[in-house]
């Protein structure tokens, strides 16, 4: 088991998302420590990309903000060895390919190593461009699997480290008022052959959402509300406290 | 079996979200592009609805005056809706009909593929959407009429630039929020796989009907052939059956800008570099941290940060040539042609023109060159005044 799936062991896991360096990267390293302190057990770290495909506004704005504050990849694993001082809660990169690429794979993964990040979530590598980065240094690639994945979900949690990231309705990352997808039947397939925890996210924001994916999964991630939080310069350590309670 | 590669370049970069869609949409364009009724349905609408064959045309006037080779110009130009782009929608658009879509999106830069889109969708009965960045609906608000006037919806997009690029963003985005029903009519050959294996097939009938024509018209083959590039949709259409043609020079023409040592080009072969973006692996206008850079041509369908696998693979085995072509000299070609031969091209086009005009007196005069005229200028008019000085808008 990897420190990442180590983290599902307490019980059910909140993840908390937010996009690096929004709005500046002093900012992101002090909400990463209040998280962790209102009981988040993971941490999602994204790294600012310029066109986030996958992304509603919420976090494309957020995106567009840490750009303008002048944020990097390598100022980006500064702030993690800076945050590995003081905390060892499980952090995981989500991050378009192309930064990775161009930062080179093998440089990357190694800072990876290196900085203490412990997973990698790259929303366009699907499973059959895997063989993109074979060489990880023992970083998890946490792989996704929608509600159109049908047939392939069994290959990808298979394959899942870390943990499996089940994206809970179509569209792109943002709140929703309700989740429709039938959750708990690509759930029970995905365990047929993930070694791994499960866990939930796109569109969940209130602790009632949050407290009935728990019931069918190991874990929840929450992005968008955060970022929003955030955004409104509310209190982010009361919000993580609150849905944690509610799983 | 092809696997969606172009020597390193291609692949399938997209949401999961999107991956059974994108397997679902090769399978059954393999089963339909072998299939009779379907390629005689085609060639029924580009024949007697898109105006199949276009003309080859020779170009004496100017041919005379640049002193070289003879000139011919594939006139795409003359095709329904005004340039090549309607070969690879009505293919799209029926391959969509016949898999059960009753929806098409498509992105649009100047709006000459969401012309063409909105115009397919009205003949074939599909409902339509286009995406166009705010900067270009308000660069091209007849076309953006136009698209209305066809029965498309146009959706403006207000994210990042505002141009092209974010119209793609925003289209994907769409077709992953809503797949099961609708189609991504993607414009160029770029993308994940299988689209620019699609969109080259589709847009390859004009190096089919242009090679039988010189070979008929001058007994020979060309000595090069020349188109411009954005995503590089035309051009690749244009090189298709010459590339077994070893003699025969495939020349790409990148849009320079106001020059490819300043900031403001969209010149993805000479000043970009390997990456993965919009679905695919290939070469991209990007920073060294990995951001996709803002790029500019004051040709709006050039105006991309990168460009299809197929062509930075012939780019890299040294097949194909890409050249840079300033505004300046592509504005220059596009008032050449309007007066030298009584035709207007499209500002895109003018790029591959001047090109042409550069390389033509150098090469005896009993070769001939083909310049693909990708499209009419009409849409370009007010933009070059402007850039002539003249205070027109449309």
């Amino acid at each position: 088991m990897s420190k990442i799936s180590d983290a599902f062991k307490k019980g059910k896991a909140f993840i908390a998302f937010v996009t690096a360096g929004d709005p500046n990267l002093e900012t992101t390293e002090k909400f990463v420590l209040e998280m962790k302190r209102s009981g988040a057990d993971i941490i999602e770290l994204g790294i600012p990309f310029s066109d986030p495909i996958a992304e509603g506004p919420v976090i494309q704005e957020a995106n567009l903000r840490a750009l303008a504050s002048g944020t990097t990849v390598s100022k980006i694993f500064d702030m993690v060895k800076r945050i590995r001082e003081k905390s060892q809660i499980p952090l995981v990169f989500l991050t378009y390919i192309n930064p990775v690429l161009k930062y080179g794979y093998d440089a990357f993964f190694a800072k990876c190593k290196e900085t203490g990040v412990d997973g990698i979530i790259i929303p366009d590598l699907p499973f059959e461009e895997q063989a993109e980065i074979p060489n990880r240094h023992g970083i998890d690639l946490i792989p996704l699997v929608a509600p159109t994945s049908e047939a392939r979900i069994r290959k990808i949690a298979a394959v899942a480290e870390g943990y499996l990231y089940v994206v809970s309705s179509l569209g792109v990352t943002g709140m929703r008022s309700e989740i429709k997808t039938d959750l708990k039947s690509i759930i029970n397939i995905a365990r047929e052959t993930a070694k791994v925890p499960i866990a939930v996210g796109f569109g969940i924001n209130t602790p009632e959402q949050a407290s009935q994916i728990s019931k069918i999964a190991d874990g929840v991630i929450v992005g968008s509300a955060i970022v929003k939080i955030i955004a409104e310069k509310k209190s982010v350590g009361e919000y993580v406290k609150k849905m944690k309670e509610a799983i | 079996m092809f696997n969606g590669r172009f020597g390193i370049h291609g692949g399938q970069y997209i949401p999961e979200t999107l991956m059974n869609e994108i397997q679902h949409l090769e399978q059954a364009y393999l089963h339909y592009k072998s299939d009779n009724d379907f390629n005689m349905e085609l060639a029924y609408l580009l024949n007697s609805y898109a105006g199949r064959p276009s003309l080859l045309y020779y170009a004496e006037k100017m041919t005379r005056d640049l002193g070289g080779a003879k000139i011919y110009l594939k006139r795409e130009d003359l095709n329904h809706t005004g340039s090549h782009k309607i070969n690879n929608v009505l293919g799209q658009v029926l391959l969509a009909k016949k898999m059960g879509k009753t929806r098409v999106i498509a992105e649009t830069g100047a709006g000459q593929h969401g012309v063409a889109c909105a115009t397919a969708a009205a003949l074939l009965g599909m409902e339509c959407e286009i995406f166009m960045g705010k900067e270009d609906t308000e660069r091209q608000k007849l076309n953006v009429y136009r698209m209305e006037l066809l029965g498309a919806k146009v959706n403006v997009v207000t994210s990042g630039t505002q141009t092209l690029k974010d119209a793609v963003n925003e289209t994907m985005r769409e077709w992953v929020s809503r797949v099961a029903d609708t189609h991504y009519a993607l414009g160029s050959v770029m993308g994940p796989h299988p689209f620019p294996m699609i969109v080259r097939d589709f847009q390859s009938v004009i190096s089919r009907e242009a090679r039988e024509q010189i070979l008929e018209k001058e007994g020979r083959l060309p000595v090069a052939v020349i188109a411009c590039v954005g995503g590089g949709s035309n051009a690749m259409g244009t090189f298709h059956h010459f590339l077994p043609d070893k003699s025969v020079r495939l020349i790409g023409c990148e849009a320079a800008g106001l020059g490819i040592e300043t900031e403001k080009h969209a010149a993805t072969i000479a000043k970009g570099t390997l990456g993965i973006f919009h679905g695919m692996k290939s070469y991209f206008c990007q920073n060294s941290d990995g951001q996709i850079a803002p790029v500019y041509s004051i040709s709006a369908g050039l105006d991309y940060p990168g460009i299809g696998p197929e062509h930075a693979h012939l780019h890299d085995i040294g097949r194909a040539e890409y050249v840079p072509v300033t505004d300046e000299e592509a504005v220059c070609a596009f008032e050449y042609l309007s007066r030298m031969e009584g035709i207007i091209p499209a500002i895109e086009s003018a790029h591959a023109v001047s090109y042409a005009m550069k390389i033509a007196h150098d090469l005896p005069k009993k070769e001939n060159i083909i310049i693909c005229l990708s499209g009419r200028g009409d849409k370009d008019v007010a933009a070059i005044a402007r850039y002539r000085g003249v205070n027109l808008h449309e």
